[in-house]
């Protein structure tokens, strides 16, 4: 069995009067990746900065590689922890590779990875130009080129990809699912992208400081039982007739013909179409992250966490 | 690297980017050389007069600009970094508060005390080869010491900076409550002793006056100063302290005492602030 990463239970946090989360359940093992979804002030960046020890919690527990952040002997462990902050800044007057020395000697690791680093993230050319002269690109890559120093256990990456052009990101999950494979856990916190789901093990939305849904991206589907799109050409709407298929369609366009089946008449479906030998297109799409970001969001009070994201 | 070291070396390393290091250097340099060479000009005479004027007058121009120059340096180590968002960064790493405060301190105190020695040390070079009856073997040592007890000056100043700093969330607020400090420490402190010498005697035992002084830094400076020269020559506010007989080491000591409280202050309210 893998080692926990995280554990987090029952996890309570405010400020003041003002609940930022309310009773958050987490366990995040080894080369897991986890997705954590919400909108903005949702506690996604209060969860982050409890995970690394910048403040204690009102109520409930932490465990981040085996200490409770807060406690002296995790300041050591934090030399395995990668986090890359919303907005990240630097020290305008340095030079990229500068900044990322200075941060490499604090977490005692040799000056000879920093170029190294800053080769993987693209920014060999421009590591000797002060910082200020960046782009927002440029530095959130030089951000996360800060978060992946050492050969972290646990990353936490909030809001990792905004401002990175699409191939910066491409290969932004590309030393992701790299990192992933060497055991390291991650937290992806971001608003719901596209791509993203093919990078993560499991997600989690949270909204107004509580879990809304928990699982992997198959259990959630499977509870949240949203409409399947089948999309078919060749296909004649008396021929899905004849299939008692016809109250499904939802879109007719020429030879093109669109149904919305749910989840448990996908078999069924499959095999009365794929008989069909006049079918000459047919593609099925499962409800996307974003749908499913939207289910749950919509309907808070009585989804229940389908299980404690183990 | 012990990350108070990787701190101090980058704080310092900053202090000779941004040319605060020669630039200090350069003003103590011509401060100490104007006075040397033309302070008497008042008194009608032009050139070098005697290293113990020299070194009076340096003391109590010193008093105004070190504390200054100091608290300028310092006031946004701290708050400069919460304003940027590196500080939040920064405790990420595997460093605690205390260490990152030390290691600021080591590399401002660095900072301070490199332009204190080439600053004046360089002013001592010129009064010693141009300056009539100055000897080499006269003039170095007394510089040396004023440049220890202000580079001291320095650093009190430097832990002051750092509590206003670490208190607040504004780089703005920081610089006026640094010119505050300076104004009450530098102006107000003397003229507020002299009016309870005039107006309020009777409320202060006469044995207890002297001891007024250890409540100020910079009067302790100038004390100490005056101590080292031969003339004796107590101005103003200090004749309060005439009689009292301090021992340098005694000043030195209380000295060191307003170098670390500050300091121990200003880290227990960074440690007991969140992010």
């Amino acid at each position: 069995m893998s080692k926990n990463i995280v554990k987090l239970s029952q996890l309570h946090k405010s400020f003041g009067s003002v609940s930022a989360l309310n009773g958050i359940d987490l366990t995040l093992k080894e080369g897991e990746v986890l997705g954590l979804f919400g909108h903005n002030g949702a506690g996604k960046s209060t969860l982050m900065k409890l995970i690394l020890g910048l403040f204690s919690p009102t109520a409930g527990s932490i465990e981040v590689l085996g200490h409770d952040p807060m406690s002296p002997a995790a300041a050591k462990a934090r030399q395995q922890i990668g986090y890359l902050p919303e907005n990240v800044s630097f020290y305008d007057q340095l030079s990229g590779k500068e900044v990322l020395t200075y941060f490499a000697r604090l977490k005692q690791i040799e000056d000879s990875r920093v170029a190294q680093l800053l080769e993987q993230v693209g920014l060999s050319d421009a590591m000797n130009r002060k910082v200020k002269t960046y782009s927002k690109g440029m530095r959130q890559r030089l951000g996360l080129a800060q978060a992946m120093l050492g050969s972290p256990k646990l990353l936490l990456l909030d809001e990792p990809t905004v401002g990175l052009d699409p191939i910066a990101t491409h290969e932004f999950y590309r030393s992701v699912d790299k990192l992933k494979q060497q055991g390291c856990a991650v937290i992806l916190c971001s608003h719901v992208l596209p791509g993203v789901e093919r990078h993560i093990s499991k997600l989690m939305i949270v909204s107004d400081g509580k879990t809304l849904a928990a699982g992997t991206l198959d259990e959630l589907r499977t509870h949240a039982n949203l409409p399947i799109m089948v999309k078919t050409s060749g296909i004649s709407t008396v021929q899905f007739e004849q299939l008692d298929l016809v109250q499904w369609i939802t879109a007719k366009e020429g030879e093109r013909i669109d149904l919305s089946i749910q989840h448990h008449m996908q078999r069924a479906v499959l095999n009365k179409i794929a008989s069909l030998e006049s079918l000459s297109h047919f593609e099925m799409i499962h409800a996307s992250l974003e749908d499913l970001y939207l289910h749950y969001l919509k309907q808070p009070h009585h989804v229940p966490v389908l299980e404690q994201v183990s | 690297m012990n990350p108070i070291i990787s701190v101090a070396r980058k704080e310092f390393k900053d202090g000779l980017r941004n040319r605060w290091i020669v630039a200090i250097s350069l003003i103590f340099s011509l401060l100490a050389i104007g006075l040397a060479f033309f302070g008497s000009a008042a008194s009608g005479t032009l050139g070098f007069v005697s290293l113990d004027s020299t070194m009076t007058s340096l003391a109590s121009l010193g008093v105004f600009i070190i504390p200054l120059i100091s608290l300028m340096l310092c006031y946004d180590a701290f708050v400069g970094e919460k304003e940027a968002g590196t500080l939040l960064l920064l405790l990420t790493y595997p460093l605690c508060k205390t260490q990152l405060l030390l290691g600021k301190f080591v590399g401002h105190a660095a900072i301070m005390a490199s332009a204190n020695i080439v600053g004046f040390g360089s002013a001592a070079l010129v009064v010693s080869l141009f300056g009539e009856n100055a000897e080499m073997a006269v003039v170095l040592p007394q510089f040396a010491r004023f440049i220890a007890y202000a580079t001291m000056l320095s650093w009190v100043f430097i832990s002051f900076a750092f509590i206003i700093s670490v208190s607040v969330e504004e780089k703005s607020k920081a610089a006026g409550l640094s010119l505050i400090i300076w104004f009450l420490m530098v102006l107000v402190f003397d003229l507020a002793i002299l009016a309870l010498l005039v107006g309020a005697q009777d409320l202060i035992a006469p044995y207890a006056l002297p001891y007024l002084m250890w409540l100020n830094p910079t009067d302790l400076f100038r004390l100490i100063n005056l101590m080292a020269t031969q003339t004796q020559a107590y101005s103003g506010v200090l004749h309060v302290a005439a009689d009292a007989n301090f021992s340098t080491s005694l000043l030195l000591i209380i000295m060191l005492c307003w170098i670390g409280v500050p300091l121990a202050i200003a880290n227990t309210i960074f440690n007991r602030q969140g992010v």
